[in-house]
């Protein structure tokens, strides 16, 4: 069989907002900015709760609201990411 | 049409302050806060720590064990607040009096823990019932039912969800009957019971409960922090009153409502600014009579930002001469009740001369530049008060009061 590659957190992320905003995935990218996409307050909940389900994170109500731009958000999902990886137990 | 001057005559509050109206004001007066950890939820299945919850509360100190069982806390906080306004305003029930009395309530949440309660019996322990009285307990109107029996009014009834501004509207509606002469003579308010599982994680979802306690209009504010209780007031003529030999608390003179008509839950400046402009013209006040605005001052961003914004649109160069609290700060965002609670707090400082506080208050935030009387209450006279409440869902709703001598 061929490999098939890994999307990475980034590729994930992307998606994971352009399934909630309902808009083509080729529309966002790491530096749109939440604006360009009319992400409003409603629609941050939305994709936070999403990203929460596809990493299995607990996003932190504080840390969500520094979030300015869609890195940052790619950025803190990284952070969490990592975070939990490194805290599972070995197997 | 002749319009009739209308008086609130009694009101009765459960609270996180205390269960009866005078421990409520004296602690609202005292900047003392109900706020605490919350301690009815396992702490460990949600994100948020703080509550206004009412603790201590044992159904059976003021109800008929028979009676309470036949309803949620809801609406037993519904039917002792009541109890309390009814009795403070030394009702004279007739026959001709009960039939076209009337009774508005509000509720945001209603009875809902008993459908949650069953929900866990369906869904998880697999069972095949549910508790039979699962609707009548459940009902957004049973505390308006409860009320109506427990004095035997059968005049018109009603009860009002328009989220956070329920009990305003159901106040507002309640004054508009009486000063017609449609009833009589009105219970009206609100009553909230939101500390449940299912309710606590929907509020954690939205992200907008603070992280320590509510600190409304204060740069440090980091969101609201829910709250229970009840409030009702009696409503009736001003001249059947003094006739009767009651003691009017404050006139209600005006009532105010809009519609954002913009996002279901980003508040604008033109919805809040039309009701309390709405509000004003019912009244026939000038902005510049209006001495004291209980703000809804939820403490998000969003919410005190707008509602500066809004006081300032209306209000001019009044704006900064006039005083804003949020009493939120203290018993904490009771949701469909919160506007009776306030409504009963606008009375209170008409009556006692004093403007309750915001509590919490650390450091101001220059987008909410007004005299938001920080921490510590004040004693001033105003002519009349407005008191705010503005809906997730963008309803708007505004009461006018106006002191009596």
């Amino acid at each position: 069989m061929p490999k098939q590659s890994v999307p990475s957190i980034q590729d994930r992320v992307l998606k994971v907002i352009a399934t909630s905003k309902h808009v083509p995935l080729e529309s966002v990218h790491p530096d749109s900015t939440f604006e360009s996409l009319t992400i409003d307050s409603l629609d941050r909940l939305n994709i936070l709760f999403d990203l929460e389900s596809e990493f299995d994170i607990e996003i932190n109500d504080e840390d969500a609201k520094e979030v300015k731009d869609i890195r940052e958000m790619i950025e803190g999902v990284t952070k969490l990411v990592e975070a939990k990886s490194a805290s599972a137990p070995a197997e | 049409m002749n319009m009739r001057r209308v008086a609130i005559t009694g009101v009765g509050v459960v609270s996180p302050l205390g269960l009866d109206a005078d421990s409520f004001w004296q602690s609202l007066l005292a900047a003392k806060s109900g706020i605490g950890e919350i301690q009815s939820i396992d702490p460990a299945q949600i994100r948020f720590k703080y509550g206004a919850e009412i603790k201590n509360y044992i159904p059976e100190d003021h109800l008929d064990a028979k009676d309470a069982s036949f309803m949620q806390r809801f609406a037993q906080f519904a039917v002792i607040a009541a109890e309390e306004a009814v009795a403070g305003a030394s009702i004279e029930w007739t026959a001709a009096l009960r039939e076209s009395a009337a009774v508005v309530t509000g509720s945001c949440l209603g009875g809902r823990p008993i459908e949650e309660a069953g929900y866990w019996e369906l869904f998880h322990n697999n069972r095949s019932r549910v508790h039979p009285l699962t609707i009548p307990l459940s009902m957004n109107n049973a505390g308006a039912s409860h009320i109506c029996m427990r004095f035997g009014v059968q005049g018109p009834a009603y009860t009002v969800s328009t989220a956070c501004a329920s009990s305003t509207h159901a106040i507002g509606q309640a004054f508009w009957m009486v000063r017609s002469g449609a009833a009589p003579m009105a219970i009206a308010g609100g009553s909230e019971a939101p500390f449940f599982l299912g309710s606590l994680k929907a509020w954690e979802a939205m992200r907008v409960i603070s992280k320590d306690t509510c600190r409304p209009f204060s740069r440090e504010r980091s969101g609201m922090v829910l709250g229970e209780g009840a409030a009702m007031l009696v409503l009736e003529p001003l001249d059947a009153a003094l006739a009767r030999g009651a003691h009017p608390l404050a006139e209600i003179v005006g009532f105010g409502m809009s519609a954002d008509a913009s996002h279901i839950t980003q508040p604008v400046v033109t919805g809040p600014a039309n009701a309390m402009r709405n509000a004003l013209r019912d009244a026939g006040l000038a902005p510049e009579q209006i001495g004291y605005i209980n703000a809804h001052g939820t403490a998000t961003e969003a919410n005190d930002r707008t509602e500066t914004a809004a006081i300032r649109c209306v209000f001019d160069r009044h704006a900064d001469r006039l005083a804003v609290s949020s009493t939120k700060s203290m018993h904490g965002h009771t949701l469909g009740a919160s506007g009776a609670l306030e409504a009963v707090a606008s009375v209170f400082a008409l009556k006692h001369g004093k403007l309750p506080p915001t509590a919490n208050f650390l450091s101001p935030d220059p987008a909410c530049d007004l005299d938001v009387i920080p921490n510590q209450a004040r004693e001033a006279q105003v002519e009349a008060c407005l008191s705010n409440s503005f809906a997730f869902g963008g309803l708007n709703a505004v009461l006018a009061f106006k002191s009596l001598p």
